[in-house]
């Protein structure tokens, strides 16, 4: 990375130097810099409208970059270690989108952890490919899901030789990491492409001490949620592209779904994002490191709560922990993740990231600072004291093995009809099953209902587990295809 | 020609239309810590004062009325203070009313910032006075942090802490009020600085500040004070107890037996004190159905 070029931001400044320039607008907007709606200046300010203009020559445009958005591309590439790096105005969706469509046409395999973000199971109903899912191990004392082993990945790759590409989750959620340099060395080795749904990971480029990130590692692409711990604004996202990737392709690509109006406001975020990640990213991180570990401290001292890190580590399906991500396992004081979730956002005004049957999950950020902390903390501690109840069973669901007789696409258009449960042992499920815990689907539009999995619903219902997905919410009923 | 060479004059907004305005002859103090803006005036009306991130927190000449109202009201009711614990505080003059008491044993301060408690040592030594006290103990920590390890550990507790949206904020919520009680012994009281009711502003962070307390203490009742900085010039305390009644369990003999020389707080001024304006009653009730 140059820092000397990194401390520019063309992108940026040439929308500070439109804003000056007083031009008379005769395009869209139709807003035209907030004149023709007055609510909408009241509610986002002026400075806000204002640059809420539509490409033209001297902001270049997104959908083919010439100039300024050009220059901002090739500055996020350079800072993140990418051969080029695209502006994303659709969310980290639409670049994990444009990562499976690049990698993938219809009837083409493509190796993923079993618990994929939808946004690539919604992209293989649009390109038409198949899924080959990977167990990721489940740790069913804590009920999340980790990551995947390479003799899975080993055994998937000699099942399916002729699999295109193998997408990979780094981290995760919960802060789990894979082997992701062995897992793309494979890839390669065997003419596949290695794609990582970063999302939750763009600090991994700039904090130190943290786990390994996709281009260091090698792999083709990678979507980076900027919106996230990158600090831009909500919906900007990067794509990253590497050595083996024609970045014209995946240009095509992009350009498939991608609106061709995009706001200056979340390319300007994203430019002024890379430009603060790049020069202060390491302080900025090592301050999150620090008070992560502060809060994992201080909310371990509270009887009921862990807040797990570290020591999850085990060379396989924990190869490395995200220490940034905070999730605190609830189960200790008898209450669910959901139920301290709910508590702490009615009784104690504190917003949490996400809750599930066992753990919640504080995002700490470059904006957060100690007396946050210390609040939640705090407001942990008084839950403990005032709400904890007598610890119950708790059981967690395991892997199921699913067999995949239609491809999400072939699914997802086919006439279907609902049977009761117990008649649709040998039809192909039109919809998905997720059991939390760990959150994994059981089955997904696509796979053969067995009579192994009938049980394995039932037991896990019986044992507490939240099913969601089916329409039907009680699961008397399962939608199949015809 | 006035007694002044030229206009030169804080301004503290204290609602988006209402201003006010203090006369200053010398700016004698501003530096940023960790955690807020502070600086120290020097003004006609009011000698000098302290200010954080622009908003007052003290003057010379009417400290006296809410170091006195939140150390003496306490101190009348409950009939054997032994530990107390002051959250902020730095100033000193809550620790000074209190170094007025025989029987307290532990004065303990958490006050997370140092350079406060520099800066008033340096320029409000009457009230700084307070922390020289041999049984006060300070701790240059975090509110929050510091109640948390306690249980079961104090007689009173004190929050000094002013303003419910600065870097105090986390000293207004019911995790607060929660660890206060779990820290008290069981007759323990709480008093806290519950701001001004008059302005529509302050109106929602008094009206949440009640409705937390509530929910958190069996005995939850407000009084009253002027001061003439603060928003309106009106200002509330809570006093939240375990066991104690401000009024039924008032011992004003006893009290009176101590001698302590007051400016403002008087036997007869602590009944009157908890009887509000209706439309304060109105307001506080209103909370306290709605749990």
């Amino acid at each position: 990375m140059d820092l000397e070029r990194q401390k520019q931001a063309p992108l940026y400044k040439a929308i500070e130097s439109f804003r000056r320039q007083r031009v008379v607008p005769f395009d869209v907007p139709g807003h035209k810099r907030g004149r023709g709606n007055k609510e909408l200046v009241d509610f986002l300010g002026i400075k806000c409208v204002e640059i809420d203009v539509n490409s033209m020559k001297a902001l270049d445009n997104l959908c083919h970059p010439v100039s300024v958005i050009k220059e901002a591309e090739e500055l996020a590439a350079d800072a993140f270690g990418a051969k080029h790096a695209f502006m994303m105005v659709g969310g980290t969706t639409s670049a994990v989108q444009s990562m499976v469509l690049t990698a993938c046409k219809r009837g083409e395999k493509i190796i993923m952890p079993r618990n994929v973000h939808k946004s690539a199971i919604n992209a293989l109903i649009l390109c038409g490919a198949i899924p080959v899912y990977i167990d990721p191990k489940v740790d069913t004392k804590l009920g999340i899901p980790l990551g995947m082993e390479i003799a899975d990945v080993k055994k998937a790759i000699a099942e399916n030789p002729d699999a295109k590409a193998i997408m990979i989750n780094n981290p995760s959620y919960y802060g789990i990491c894979s082997d992701l340099k062995t897992i793309v060395d494979l890839a390669h080795q065997n003419n596949m492409l290695a794609l990582v749904d970063e999302a939750h990971g763009t600090h991994l480029y700039f904090g130190e001490g943290l786990p390994m990130n996709a281009m260091t590692a090698g792999a083709d692409m990678a979507a980076i949620s900027m919106h996230k711990s990158g600090g831009s604004l909500t919906q900007s996202s990067i794509l990253l592209v590497g050595e083996g990737i024609d970045e014209g392709y995946v240009s095509n690509i992009v350009n498939l779904t991608q609106t061709t109006s995009a706001s200056y406001l979340l390319l300007g975020s994203l430019d002024i994002s890379r430009r603060n990640l790049a020069l202060k990213g390491k302080e900025s991180f090592g301050k999150v490191c620090d008070m992560a570990a502060y809060a994992r401290e201080e909310i371990n001292e509270i009887d009921g709560f862990y807040a797990f890190g570290s020591e999850l580590i085990n060379g396989s399906s924990v190869y490395d922990f995200d220490i940034t991500k905070l999730v605190i396992n609830t189960r200790g004081i008898g209450l669910t993740g959901i139920e301290v979730y709910d508590l702490l956002r009615e009784e104690y005004d504190i917003q949490m990231e996400f809750g599930d049957l066992s753990n919640v999950l504080a995002y700490v950020s470059i904006g957060d600072r100690i007396q946050e902390i210390e609040r939640l903390a705090g407001a942990l501690n008084d839950i403990a004291r005032l709400y904890s109840k007598p610890t119950g069973d708790f059981f967690c669901a395991e892997y199921v093995t699913p067999i995949v007789k239609a491809t999400p696409q072939e699914a997802f258009y086919a006439p279907k009809e609902k049977l009761p449960i117990e008649s649709t042992i040998g039809r192909i499920c039109g919809e998905s099953v997720m059991c939390y815990p760990p959150g994994i689907p059981i089955l997904a539009p696509g796979e053969i209902i067995t009579s192994d999995i009938l049980d394995y619903i039932k037991t896990a219902k019986e044992k507490g587990c939240s099913m969601q997905g089916p329409a039907s919410e009680d699961i008397t009923e399962l939608l199949v295809l015809k | 020609m006035s007694s002044n060479p030229m206009e030169f004059w804080f301004e503290e907004m204290h609602t988006n239309n209402v201003k006010m305005a203090i006369r200053v002859n010398k700016h004698l103090y501003s530096d940023t810590s960790e955690f807020q803006r502070i600086d120290v005036f020097e003004s006609p009306e009011f000698g000098k004062f302290l200010t954080s991130n622009g908003n007052v927190i003290f003057s010379e000449q009417e400290e006296f009325t809410y170091d006195e109202m939140i150390v003496h009201v306490p101190m009348a009711v409950h009939p054997d203070v032994k530990r107390v614990l002051v959250i902020g505080g730095g100033d000193g003059g809550v620790a000074r009313e209190l170094s007025h008491y025989k029987e307290i044993e532990v004065i303990d301060i958490a006050e997370p910032d140092k350079m406060f408690v520099d800066v008033c040592r340096k320029y409000f030594p009457d009230n700084a006075i307070g922390l020289e006290d041999v049984r006060v103990r300070l701790y240059y920590e975090d509110g929050l942090r510091f109640l948390r390890k306690c249980k079961d550990k104090y007689d009173l507790i004190i929050n000094d802490a002013t303003d419910p949206t600065g870097h105090e904020a986390g000293l207004f919520t019911k995790e607060f009020y929660g660890n206060c009680f779990k820290a008290l012994h069981d007759d323990g009281i709480m008093v806290y600085q519950h701001g001004s009711p008059f302005f529509d502003e302050d109106e929602e962070n008094c009206r949440a500040m009640h409705r937390k307390a509530v929910k958190s203490f069996p005995v939850m009742k407000v009084y009253q004070a002027h001061i003439p900085t603060c928003p309106s010039g009106y200002w509330l305390f809570g006093f939240a107890s375990k066991k104690y009644h401000p009024l039924r369990d008032f011992d004003p003999k006893k009290w009176e037996e101590r001698g302590i020389k007051t400016w403002y707080y008087t036997t007869h001024l602590h009944s009157g004190a908890f009887m509000l304006p209706k439309y304060v009653e109105d307001m506080l009730k209103e909370e306290e159905n709605a749990n």
